[in-house]
């Protein structure tokens, strides 16, 4: 059947499997949208209207990390383009599976500064896996197939198809390729099994090594392997910011999250390991501190699907590239075989004991100080009221680090937030996304005052939808990790990071017909927040917190992970 | 250490701002650059060159293989190979004497008269980097009016091809006996 492009490309996202789009109409999608409502209901694809691009493609992401399926963003040419750019660096920076529709002036007007114009694929051509300008219509189909496969094979990544105006309006007979072929495209999923041998002899020998799980594990579902693997070689297991929640926080192996912020007694672990076992981790330096300091003692197994991560921040001693998921199966498998062959897992109790006794000479802490909330009490009930269970969003700062110390997840893909880009207005947005993917979850966006300030007009998103997303609002009337840093870096001189200045955020909600509930006494906390995670639909609570709490530990930039600030 | 690399691509709108993008945004320099078709239709061979130490060059080569349109990435410093480049160059050939040392200078380096006036030749003349600087520093003292370089492009050795074949066919093939071969 002839169909003009608009239709093409709902019927593509159909063959996808595509149930949700987050958008924002304008000129040059115009068809798009009127063949969207036009075929609503045989497309079974809901879209969802944001009130700023950004968010269609934080929404998108959010989806993506809590479902790991591809999510769909559509925005239309110029400045609905530029306006997702953030949204697009975020998922290329953290490994999210993400295809991006965007508009684009019709071909015969490309390169004349014509109305919304703007370069889009030259535009994104550095924060996206890979980008398309779709020039002509046969094309649309089999790009767009290309373009699913691009975002969700190998590592992960965002990519973006442009659509100029015309290439949605010509009519072509439609056929959905059913497989696609890049050659110049293929992922290595298998490690190289000497690298695997060699990698498990060393975890066999190791008598005082940390498994250190990343972002990677969740891509792959590494979830049951990595757990295997820990108990079998009975490893101390650290995840990090984008791990949390790809091995349980509540397991006796578990170390919680490495670096800037991480435990006293997880850093310590890292610094003084003889082996580090790095899965589906990239090294990031707020995860390293001082690269030439970080773990000087210890050996690197560094399993990466991205060739291009192995050795870019650290040497490495045991290479291997492939799928997490898929490496692990095969370590397991090797590992048993060495057992078998006579090999004897090293002891490690001593290792242990001294990793258990960091933990009680400094777990996380804070100071209760009479009837002001302390953020990091607000978190530990949420984690407690909530059970552990719930879909947290964090936004980006102070509360994103309390969140991520203490929250304590056991589930994987319950954690979203920003963490390569640390985009702040990322964690409402997020949840929107996550809501809409897994509607019979709670769903908590913990947001400070700085970022929901970005992103507050997308109260009328959950209100319009009735999205029931709970928004945390931990309200300090700073942006608390700048004054943080000014505070311990910059002898207390707060440049402009006092937004003390700021609406009435209950009245606020309200005038979005958002319930909204607010504590400012310690005693408010535990209520405040039952009440409010247990109205329907969305609501917004708002913690009035001590202003000038800061994170610990910390670890200055630049500085080596030992070096942390613990108070 | 001066590297010379080869990228075989789809030549697809927009490759070499992929390329051109990836170096800059990762802070690698590209020293010289060419791009042409191959024999294959809709691909192309890009052979740029680059310096770095060889954890910049290990990087440039997995980045640039990261690209998806990217087929192919090989280090050509790594193997015996061949490199040229081509240089043309307008010199000053005014009287007798300076025409008489411009030609000869032309038999030695094997170059090439391609056009002639009554006070310029415009040569021609291939051959490595080394070979094309020490061409140019002889002619300057003559006076250079112009010049256009190609920037190399480079061929692994057919020997060493043969002996990559009989290492991939045998696993346990080692590197000594590879560069024994070689």
């Amino acid at each position: 059947m002839k169909m003009r492009g608009a239709r093409i490309l709902l019927e593509s996202l159909r063959c996808e499997g595509v149930k949700h789009v987050f958008g924002y109409p304008g000129g040059a999608v115009l068809h798009i949208y009127d063949e969207l409502v036009k075929h609503a209901e045989e497309l079974g694809i809901t879209h969802y209207l944001v009130r700023h691009e950004q968010a269609s493609l934080f929404g998108a992401a959010g989806y993506a990390q809590a479902t790991g399926k591809t999510g769909v963003a559509l925005v239309t040419s110029g400045p609905g383009g530029t306006n997702a750019v953030t949204g697009i660096a975020n998922a290329f920076m953290d490994s999210l599976p993400l295809v991006v529709f965007t508009g684009q002036v019709p071909t015969h007007l490309i390169g004349n500064d014509a109305f919304q114009e703007a370069d889009l694929t030259g535009i994104t051509r550095s924060c996206t896996k890979h980008n398309y300008l779709v020039k002509h219509v046969e094309e649309l189909a089999p790009t767009i197939k290309e373009a699913f496969h691009v975002a969700s094979t190998g590592r992960p990544g965002p990519v973006l198809v442009d659509l100029p105006k015309d290439m949605t309006a010509q009519e072509i007979e439609f056929s959905y390729p059913e497989t696609i072929e890049i050659r110049s495209y293929k992922p290595q999923i298998f490690g190289e099994p000497k690298a695997v041998r060699k990698a498990v002899k060393a975890m066999i020998q190791a008598e005082r090594p940390v498994l250190y799980i990343g972002g990677g594990a969740h891509a792959a579902g590494a979830y049951e392997e990595v757990r295997q693997l820990a108990e079998k070689l009975n490893l101390p297991t650290t995840c990090t910011l984008m791990g949390l929640g790809a091995f349980p926080a509540s397991h006796p192996l578990s170390l919680g999250m490495l670096g800037m912020h991480g435990g006293y007694w997880t850093n310590m672990a890292v610094n003084n390991c003889d082996l580090l076992i790095s899965i589906g981790a990239r090294f990031d330096d707020r995860v390293t501190g001082k690269i030439s300091e970080f773990a000087r003692g210890a050996k690197f197994i560094h399993v990466d699907i991205d060739a291009s991560c192995i050795g870019k921040n650290v040497r490495c001693d045991y290479p291997v590239v492939g799928d997490a998921k898929t490496v692990a199966q095969q370590m397991l498998k090797e590992l048993e075989e060495q057992l078998g062959g006579g090999a004897r897992i090293a002891a490690k109790d001593a290792w242990h004991e001294q990793i258990a006794a960091w933990k009680k000479q400094h777990p996380f802490w804070w100071k209760e100080e009479g009837d002001v909330i302390k953020p990091q009490y607000v978190i530990h009930e949420l984690h407690r009221i909530t059970k552990g269970q719930a879909v947290v969003s964090a936004d980006v700062g102070q509360h994103q680090m309390w969140t991520a110390q203490l929250y304590g997840f056991d589930a994987p893909k319950n954690w979203l937030n920003s963490g390569g880009l640390g985009a702040m207005g990322y964690g409402f947005p997020a949840a929107v996304g996550a809501a809409v993917a897994r509607p019979d979850d709670l769903c908590v966006a913990v947001v400070g005052d700085g970022g929901f300030q970005m992103v507050l007009n997308e109260l009328a998103t959950v209100k319009q939808y009735n999205i029931p997303v709970k928004i945390l609002l931990i309200n300090n009337g700073f942006l608390g990790m700048v004054r943080q840093w000014q505070e311990q870096f910059y002898e207390h001189r707060y440049s402009h990071s006092n937004i003390e200045v700021q609406p009435d955020f209950v009245k606020l909600a309200d005038s979005y017909g958002v319930t909204a509930f607010r504590a400012t006494k310690m005693n408010e906390v535990t209520h405040t927040l039952e009440k409010g995670l247990n109205t329907p639909g969305p609501v917004l609570i708002e913690m009035k917190v001590a202003r000038e709490e800061n994170v610990f530990p910390i670890v200055p930039a630049g500085a080596a992970l030992k070096d942390m600030i613990l108070q | 250490m001066r590297h010379t690399i080869s990228l075989l691509v789809e030549n697809e709108y927009g490759m070499l701002t992929r390329v051109a993008g990836l170096f800059s945004a990762r802070g690698y320099q590209i020293d010289t650059l060419n791009v042409a078709p191959t024999l294959e239709e809709g691909v192309s061979r890009m052979t740029l060159t680059t310096h770095g130490n060889d954890h910049v060059i290990q990087q440039i080569l997995q980045q640039s293989h990261k690209l998806i349109k990217v087929l192919e990435v090989t280090d050509m410093t790594a193997a015996p190979h061949v490199e040229r480049e081509m240089v043309m160059l307008t010199v000053n050939a005014h009287v007798g004497e300076q025409r008489r040392e411009v030609l000869s200078l032309v038999e030695i380096f094997r170059a090439k008269v391609v056009d002639v006036s009554n006070d310029a030749f415009i040569l021609e003349m291939t051959g490595n980097a080394e070979k094309v600087n020490a061409f140019i520093e002889l002619l300057k003292p003559i006076g250079i009016l112009d010049i256009v370089r190609t920037g190399p492009v480079a061929m692994t050795r057919v020997a060493h091809i043969k002996a990559q074949k009989v290492k991939d066919d045998d696993e346990e093939f080692s590197e000594l006996t590879l560069n024994e071969k070689v």
